[in-house]
């Protein structure tokens, strides 16, 4: 079967950027090109990752990121859940109709809205969004539950936010940059109780921009091509009172994903993780529905030390969401990520341990509404 | 919302008239009159609160309407502190998802009747488990609202 490989990645920091969005779309993109030494016109298609109205002010936003992305005279298409618009171009490779794909994500968060009125606007006119559920409330009473029935700890879901904040430290292009201890999480605000203000991501600009290539041209491009080996994603009811919160559809993203890459021990073979974690607590649950670590586990697998930049399974080395977060295009900077762990381009937070396989998830909705997992090797 | 470089600041305001559709504009009706009614699915025995036309999970029409009670149990909740943009009203309050005695789902809607700055009260009276009771509004307009909160029943 055809192949389908990463061959570059380019990103911009996650930090407030003075440009306009079509020049800041327009920089990455060169620099990706300029990488691969390819000129636009040779680029195949172009699929975009972009959000509309509430996170970009702009209706059909993909009309004015079109000319940034050098899309001008090509096929393109776009999705607002940046991981999707990676398999999506994956599936063009895969069609066999074209040899590179240019997969972008963009956004700048720092222009819009923040993320709380942004994400009331999830929530229907007439059920949810008039008594305040918005993205924020959803993970609090998530959390509150994940408390509850396993008896995992604040601390413990603290020490997530510790952690990836460490690791941005050492990521050039992570936005909140900022050493805090386990005592400044838990005095931060409850702004949405159990939730504190610094185990929520913060609203962040960002675009990345990832190559892909056929087989038989990513070995003409790159010398160390990252190959998709798994895929899965998987739905949940859209209303957060329809569902178990802790029983959610990450478990069966995971396994399509697993099966189509041939893993049957996940917290072995896999060698590093970037896990989408808006809220601190949901990296423990995520890992959990991983298979990294059992039932109700999340709390003793930090205390463990697993996930740590040095620990037998890193889990986002980047900083993950906590520390950067591009809303639409956060998913694909996980994958961009994992791809760069596995080429050791990753700098310095690149992990010890050698990476043959690497883990990128997505999520997006309520709760976890939608999850996505993408599995790339060596 | 200042920055120290150029911006062009840019409000958008657009209205939108969602239908409701039958089963939305009769669940409505219904807490007009200081009813909560659900329907239940003939396949798998769900009941769904707010009424729903059709199972998502069976795929197939809700053919029963059910009249649940206007009190059940917490399920999960949050105190809100963080104010922001276009909120619904002034932190703090409370947001929860409340299993309705004779429903199979969470309905989402505020908890409160007691001083939430109270920690005392706090503890004693919000807790996962605890009881509640739907508190009805003066002026009710066929929606949502039209039930003010539920408040914990001792």
């Amino acid at each position: 079967m055809q192949r389908v490989a990463i061959t570059h990645v380019a990103q911009s920091s996650g930090m407030e950027s003075k440009e306009s969005l079509m020049d800041f779309t327009y920089r990455v993109n060169k620099e990706i090109l300029d990488k691969a030494g390819l000129k636009r016109r040779e680029v195949g298609c172009i699929v975009a990752g972009s959000a509309d109205i509430f996170h970009s002010g702009l209706s059909c936003a993909n009309a004015f990121d079109w000319d940034g992305i050098g899309a001008f005279l090509k096929e393109g298409s776009r999705a607002e859940e940046s991981a999707f618009s990676f398999i999506y171009g994956c599936m063009r490779i895969l069609s066999g109709r074209y040899e590179t794909v240019l997969v972008t994500a963009l956004v700048k968060g720092s222009e819009n809205p923040d993320n709380d009125p942004i994400t009331s606007f999830y929530g229907d006119p007439f059920y949810l969004r008039p008594v305040g559920v918005n993205e924020s409330v959803v993970a609090a009473m998530q959390m509150r539950q994940y408390l509850e029935r396993y008896g995992v700890t604040e601390e413990q879901c603290a020490k997530v936010a510790v952690k990836n904040l460490g690791n941005a430290l050492f990521n050039p292009y992570a936005d909140r940059k900022r050493r805090v201890s386990l005592e400044d999480v838990m005095a931060s605000e409850r702004v949405y109780d159990p939730l504190k203000a610094l185990e929520c991501a913060p609203k962040s600009d960002g675009v990345v921009a990832v190559l892909l290539a056929s087989e038989e041209r990513a070995k003409t491009l790159s010398k160390k091509p990252v190959w998709l080996s798994g895929y899965g994603c998987s739905m949940d009811h859209f209303h957060p009172g329809d569902r178990d919160l802790l029983k959610g559809q990450l478990p069966a993203a995971a396994q399509r994903a697993y099966k189509m890459a041939g893993i049957d021990d996940p917290g072995k073979q896999i060698d590093v993780a970037e896990v989408c974690e808006p809220y601190a607590f949901q990296e423990l649950l995520w890992c959990e529905h991983l298979g990294f670590c059992g039932e109700g586990q999340g709390g003793r697998w930090i205390d463990s030390g697993m996930p740590l930049m040095d620990g037998a399974l890193p889990v986002n080395p980047s900083g993950g969401v906590l520390a950067t977060n591009p809303y639409p295009a956060r998913g694909l900077y996980r994958i961009a990520e994992a791809a760069l762990q596995i080429k050791e381009e990753a700098g310095e937070h690149q992990v010890g341990k050698k990476v043959r396989t690497a883990l990128a998830h997505s999520t997006h909705g309520f709760g976890g509404q939608c999850h996505s997992v993408v599995i790339l090797s060596a | 919302m200042a920055k120290e470089y150029r911006t062009m600041r840019n409000d958008v305001t657009l209205p939108y008239q969602w239908a409701l559709g039958k089963t939305w504009s009769r669940f409505f009706d219904g807490l007009k009159d200081g009813r909560i009614q659900g329907t239940k699915c003939a396949g798998c025995g769900r009941v769904y609160v707010p009424a729903r036309s059709f199972c998502p999970v069976c795929f197939t029409d809700t053919t029963q309407w059910v009249d649940v009670k206007p009190e059940g149990k917490i399920l999960t909740w949050t105190l809100v502190r963080e104010k922001y943009l276009g909120q619904v009203q002034e932190p703090p309050y409370v947001v929860a998802l409340i299993q309705l005695d004779g429903s199979d789902c969470g309905f989402s809607h505020f908890i409160g009747g007691f001083d939430l700055s109270d920690a005392g009260q706090l503890k004693r009276k919000l807790k996962t488990g605890a009881k509640v009771k739907a508190v009805w509004s003066p002026v009710r307009n066929a929606d949502i609202r039209d039930i003010t909160c539920f408040v914990p029943v001792e």
